[in-house]
């Protein structure tokens, strides 16, 4: 039996984050009352006419810096043009010939190895409405338009990926870059993340590409996986049984988890591209995107090098920590903090801060796209380490304390003083105790003296349960030493 | 000071803002001979009698409050029907928007209401403004006011039909490859097709969005300046539009041609077949000279190929710009079984049969396969026109022709022949492909009585010279004196 290797490339629209839509001043928000975005721009009302957002255009920039695509000084917007209710103008303004963003690349990690998978292009065009069919209880179709016009991305990779698992890998990657430069906020469930696949399989060793499915509809990372699995088998299976794979739009439905045709090559549109000319070309200057290169914020790879160089994680926790820009916001922000009150440097004050977010504050913190929810602030995290650094509590009493800043909402310090917590770090008080307890035991005292020196822990917990596990372990075992070795 | 209704807009102004006659009693005065006239000359579609009034009656207290009055206020002036006017229909002739109410004003629209300009209704034009004679509107042929069995010109006929028969001394137009000037031609009044850029098209219903541009027309060439000094200017809505210092226009009405080098295009003169319209042009020529300027050979080798061109490149953005027409969200809607039969039926019947088949050839030329033999090369040659005016702007001022191969042709003279109703524009076309300023303006009758027009072109931006050279012709042998005889 032939053995075939997979052919994948992916299409991504990405609705970006700005605020208003590509060509007119409506709001882009999500979840409005239909039709209430609205204006005689994105209706396609008679005579009126697109003008371009130039943040949406930056941050198409951005995108494409991030990664490392050739921006080009010089775009053009192109009309393509197909009737739908969806699409007002019965044509999409997108970008065809000269997109904005050339070549570039993404790496992705599989079975712990790297691979680069190259991007084909970037460019910017405008979100076509949506149709609701069978609002109510009538067989109409309605159309509600406060999506149309919201700028995206659309990226394509080239056909570098071989396996629905890198498809996967590509696609998470994708999106926690987007998400991190602010071009995106990865709400697949809210559609601002959208997919489609064009699969091919081929004799493996066969250089040509075999006929491809394009994909479409594959809106969560489970079913792209699932989709191109599909597809990938059901391509097997026709050449297998010695028929050829046709050159199609499949598109993937989970009810039936299966793909299933949509239309054929012959029913394809001809779009009839052209530059729109309502438009003049997009100018962005070598300047300017030189500017906007170096407001790019921190790109999550980088990030994870230098926290396991400069901050002591290993590389699974930077990884985890990296997963969302507000947590690692959040991590940053609370060592910076504890490093200023602890006076602890890097690579410590880094592993420890990341420890404790990792085993006790991720629990509580809930993400919707871009946001992120936290119990306590990095400032209140940078508190209570300081006070576990500075003997005032130990390691177990901070993770009591912090359970009641999450419940009650205050302070570390606070909590510390009203529930009694503070470790006793009074010598005096502690040696007290200590001379007490070293004559009421006379014969342990003998055995330390005969060399047997790690009776000490008997000692030590000795006065730890005197003092109900407030005293700083340090000074317990210091004043013991001394009063010992004075014996 | 001329009786009415040949007073000009300078003269009405003048009497609304010292009060001898209140915007009120000359409104209603346009607004009866609107009514009176319109039958016979179908150049109104709309006319607006409640928002002419009431607009009207607020120049009177904005007067009566001693407030600033604009440079139009109290003028009576008639729109084009494919531009936007909020509150009121705008149909472009067309049935497919035949009931369509607008909820915004064309920036134009914006610039008249702030002049304080009256605007008593909407003009009469071939539909969508894809037309030479008028004869594509879908409601009503628009009749010349010089010859009722001759064609006004088009697209904007109803336009120019209004202002020469002294229905209103202004009116806007919109010029794609003509169509200001080419109906001004034929109806003896002047209009100008500003600079690509320089006017914003927002709220104009597109036809060919490289090449549209709203003009300004009227009897007289001090009036179009002034109009074209009201609705010129940089506006954000529209991403063509040119971010740049508008001239005065008026004032070079004043300026003379003493030393202005004209370009004319020698073999294009000698091959006129029509005796008038050589004439015509000559006369326009030694009246230039006359005052100073000197006449220079240029020549455009490549305008020739200007009507090829131009209906690829117009019926190309065409066929996009009117896909919006679908019958989904406004405008005619004929149901059918499913989706796409409701679009055609919809399309077939709300089109009439010029703008089906420039629709029809718009959509071939882009089409997989011919784009690069059909829209592509007309792009390269319309660069190569461009160029032509480029080397002769070196050596000329402006480049001088007739608007027009011949007079106003006869009603359904040219209809069974599109190709012919085409070559119409042969002489318009090229300056709009380049995107350039122009005007044209009478320079005498023919002698069958029909007004001959001659066009200058200017540099980009330079609309001025053409101002300063349109009133020397004007005043050397125009038709300002002249009425209409087939009116009144």
């Amino acid at each position: 039996m032939t053995a075939y290797e997979p052919v994948i490339g992916l299409e991504v629209h990405a609705q970006m984050r700005s605020r208003t839509k590509l060509f007119c001043g409506c709001p882009t928000d999500y979840g409005a009352p239909p039709n209430e975005h609205t204006c005689p721009v994105c209706l396609a009302l008679p005579g009126a006419l697109p003008v371009p957002n130039a943040k949406a255009i930056e941050l198409a920039v951005q995108a494409g810096l991030a990664l490392e695509c050739d921006v080009a000084s010089h775009s053009v917007f192109a009309r393509k043009n197909y009737f739908y209710p969806d699409l007002p103008k019965g044509y999409q303004i997108s970008q065809f010939e000269l997109p904005l963003n050339g070549k570039g690349h993404l790496d992705i990690e599989v079975d712990g190895e790297t691979k680069r998978i190259g991007i084909t292009r970037i460019h910017v065009e405008e979100d076509a409405a949506k149709n609701i069919h069978g609002a109510g209880s009538s067989a109409v179709t309605v159309v509600d338009f406060n999506r149309g016009g919201t700028p995206l991305v659309e990226i394509v990779s080239d056909p570098d990926l071989r396996s629905a698992e890198e498809a996967e890998a590509y696609l998470r990657k994708l999106r926690d870059l987007l998400m991190f430069i602010g071009v995106n906020d990865g709400n697949l469930e809210e559609g601002s993340f959208r997919c489609d696949a064009n699969v091919s399989i081929r004799p493996v060793g066969q250089e040509e590409f075999g006929t491809r499915a394009e994909l479409k509809n594959i809106n969560s990372f489970r079913f792209v996986k699932k989709a191109i699995e599909h597809e990938i088998a059901r391509q097997e299976g026709v050449l297998q049984n010695g028929g050829t794979v046709v050159q199609e739009t499949r598109t993937w439905s989970e009810g039936q988890g299966k793909t299933i045709s949509m239309r054929s090559k012959e029913e394809a549109h001809d779009y009839r591209y052209f530059p729109d000319p309502d438009l003049p070309p997009v100018a962005v200057t070598e300047e300017r995107i030189e500017e906007l290169r170096a407001s790019l914020p921190e790109l999550p790879a980088a990030k994870r090098l230098r926290w396991q160089k400069d901050l002591g994680l290993t590389e699974y926790d930077a990884g985890v920590l990296s997963g969302h820009p507000e947590v690692a916001k959040y991590f940053e922000e609370a060592t910076r903090l504890f490093v200023e009150q602890s006076g602890k440097k890097g690579q410590d004050a880094g592993k420890k801060v990341g420890n404790f977010v990792q085993a006790e504050v991720l629990r509580h913190v809930t993400t919707n796209g871009l946001e992120a929810l936290f119990p306590v602030a990095p400032s209140a995290i940078a508190e209570l380490l300081a006070c576990v650094e500075d003997g005032t509590i130990n390691g177990k009493i901070a993770k009591k304390v912090f359970a009641s800043m999450v419940e009650t909402g205050t302070t570390p310090k606070a909590i510390i003083d009203a529930q009694g917590l503070a470790q006793v770090t009074d010598t005096g008080a502690i040696e007290e105790e200590v001379r007490r307890i070293l004559e009421a035991s006379p014969s342990q005292v003998a055995q330390y003296k005969e060399g047997k020196t790690n009776v000490i822990g008997y000692f030590v917990g000795q006065v730890m349960k005197a003092t109900k596990g407030a005293a700083n372990p340090k000074a317990v075992n210091e004043i013991l030493r001394r009063l010992l070795d004075e014996q | 000071m001329s009786e009415f209704p040949w007073q000009s807009s300078f003269e009405i102004r003048e009497q609304v803002v010292g009060g001898a006659a209140s915007a009120v009693d000359v409104t209603r005065a346009y607004l009866a001979r609107a009514e009176a006239l319109n039958p016979k000359l179908s150049c109104f579609l709309t006319i607006d009698y409640e928002g002419a009034l009431a607009a009207a009656a607020q120049v009177d207290r904005a007067r009566d409050a001693g407030e600033d009055l604009g440079p139009l206020a109290g003028v009576p002036i008639a729109v084009k029907d494919n531009l936007c006017t909020r509150g009121v229909r705008t149909t472009c002739a067309s049935q497919i928007l035949g009931d369509y109410i607008p909820p915004y004003d064309a920036h134009v629209v914006e610039a008249l209401r702030a002049a304080g300009a009256v605007i008593l209704g909407k003009t009469n034009l071939d539909e969508f403004a894809m037309g030479s004679s008028n004869e594509n509107s879908s409601f009503a042929n628009v009749h010349n006011p010089w010859a009722l069995d001759r064609a006004p010109g088009g697209s904007s006929g109803g336009s120019a039909c209004a202002a020469a028969a002294g229905l209103a001394p202004l009116a806007l137009g919109s010029d794609t490859g003509g169509s200001v000037r080419q109906p001004a031609a034929f109806c003896g009044i002047t209009a100008i097709k500003p600079t690509y850029g320089r006017v914003s098209r927002y709220g104009l219903v597109a036809f060919a969005s490289s090449l549209d541009q709203i003009g300004p027309m009227a009897r007289s060439v001090r009036e179009a300046s002034q109009l074209l000094q009201v609705v010129a200017g940089h506006d954000r809505r529209d991403a063509t539009s040119a971010d740049r210092k508008t001239g005065d226009y008026v004032g070079a009405c004043d300026r003379g041609v003493q030393g202005l080098r004209v370009g004319v295009v020698r073999d294009l003169l000698d091959g006129l077949q029509d005796a008038d319209v050589r004439a015509g042009a000559e006369a326009a020529l030694s009246a230039l000279e006359k005052q100073g300027a000197t006449l220079v050979d240029v020549s455009l080798p490549h305008a020739k190929h200007a009507v090829s061109v131009y209906y690829l490149i117009a019926t190309a953005e065409a066929s996009s710009n009117l896909a919006r027409f679908d019958g989904m969200r406004y405008g005619l809607r004929v149901p059918g079984e499913d989706l796409a039969e409701t679009y055609t039926k919809t399309r077939a019947q709300g089109f009439g049969p010029e703008v089906r088949r420039r629709i029809m050839l718009g959509t071939y030329a882009l089409s997989a396969g011919y784009y690069d033999a059909f829209y592509l090369k007309a792009q390269r040659v319309r660069t190569l026109i461009r160029r032509d005016y480029d080397t002769a702007f070196e050596s000329c001022d402006l480049v001088c022709t007739p608007t027009t191969p011949t007079p106003a042709f006869a009603l359904g003279e040219k209809t069974s022949n599109p190709l012919e109703m085409y070559l119409a524009d042969i002489f318009t076309l090229p300056p709009s492909l380049a995107g350039l300023a122009a005007i044209s303006t009478p320079c005498g009758l023919s002698a069958a009585g029909l007004p001959i027009g001659i066009q200058l072109v200017a540099p980009p931006f330079e609309e001025e010279v053409l101002c300063s050279a349109g009133q020397v012709i004007e005043d050397g042998c125009g038709l300002l004196e002249s009425r209409p005889s087939a009116i009144d």
